[in-house]
């Protein structure tokens, strides 16, 4: 047992088992907490796959950002418990387990009968230089300067977009 | 015992499924965005193993994208669930139905 199975495994558990109790919990406060714990477990994993610049924007954008987005709004529009929502109909329960279920297994399969192992193993000095800030840097300022551009602008828009839809009306 | 690609990619596929039955079974407009959250992130970790195990850094600019649109959905999503919740008092997907017919 080296030291990234156990990460992985520790890491890979808690993401799994916050995801699940994220969708069974009726409180969504508590749902958007567990969210959170999942993200940061993910920012784990993506450690122990050395991609360490996207851990931490994982852990500041996602699991800081947005999740107090999220928190912000549920607190804003009264945290109601869930249940008389849930128990409205047990018929869609059994078939999104159903559907879940089977594309889970379709894709399980998938995945061990392509076997991408075969081809691709870990080259751990290609993937540690891959992950640096300064390789994805130049990647992103070379190569891929208008989609960065074009994210810049489509958050500016995401920005008066939000703001236009949320203020109040004035008549 | 070494941990190859398929590991990351069924936990992936994992939790892009809870994601999608979360989407399924619940009924609170803002939770049904939070599962749709979960699964972009599965998509990520999906890249992310591709990424390093491939030794690129195009995948992993590629969850740098991805986290940039999400943030951005994010916010117009939840500035339209304040708009309607202004408008019919609720945030139960099953009762905001003024586009059906």
């Amino acid at each position: 047992m080296t030291l990234e199975v156990i990460l992985f495994f520790i890491f890979g558990f808690v993401a799994a088992i916050a995801a699940v109790m994220m969708i069974t919990r009726t409180n969504p406060v508590i749902a958007a907490l567990y969210l959170i714990l999942n993200m940061a477990s993910l920012a784990g994993l993506y450690l122990t796959l050395n991609a360490q610049f996207i851990a931490v924007a994982q852990v500041i954008v996602y699991a800081g950002a947005i999740m107090v987005l999220f928190l912000f709004v549920i607190m804003l529009l009264r945290p109601d418990n869930e249940r008389k929502f849930m128990e409205s109909n047990p018929k869609i329960k059994i078939f999104a387990f159903i559907v879940a279920g089977f594309v889970l297994l379709q894709l399980v399969y998938i995945i061990f009968f392509s076997a991408p192992s075969k081809i691709l193993q870990k080259n751990l000095e290609a993937s540690v230089q891959a992950g640096t800030i300064e390789s994805i840097g130049n990647e992103l300022f070379r190569n891929y300067v208008l989609p960065f551009e074009a994210a810049g602008f489509l958050l500016l828009a995401a920005t008066i977009g939000a703001i236009l839809l949320a203020k109040k009306k004035i008549e | 015992m070494t941990i190859t690609i398929e590991y990351y990619l069924v936990l992936s596929a994992f939790m892009f499924l809870v994601g999608v039955a979360g989407v399924l079974i619940r009924r609170n407009a803002i939770v049904v965005f939070m599962c749709i959250e979960l699964m972009l992130n599965s998509a990520n970790l999906t890249m992310i193993a591709f990424a390093s195990f491939l030794g690129s850094s195009v995948g992993q600019l590629f969850v740098f994208f991805v986290m940039t649109v999400a943030a951005a959905e994010a916010a117009v999503g939840l500035a339209i669930i304040i708009a309607i919740f202004r408008n019919k008092l609720t945030v139960n997907i099953d009762e905001i139905n003024i586009l059906k017919w």
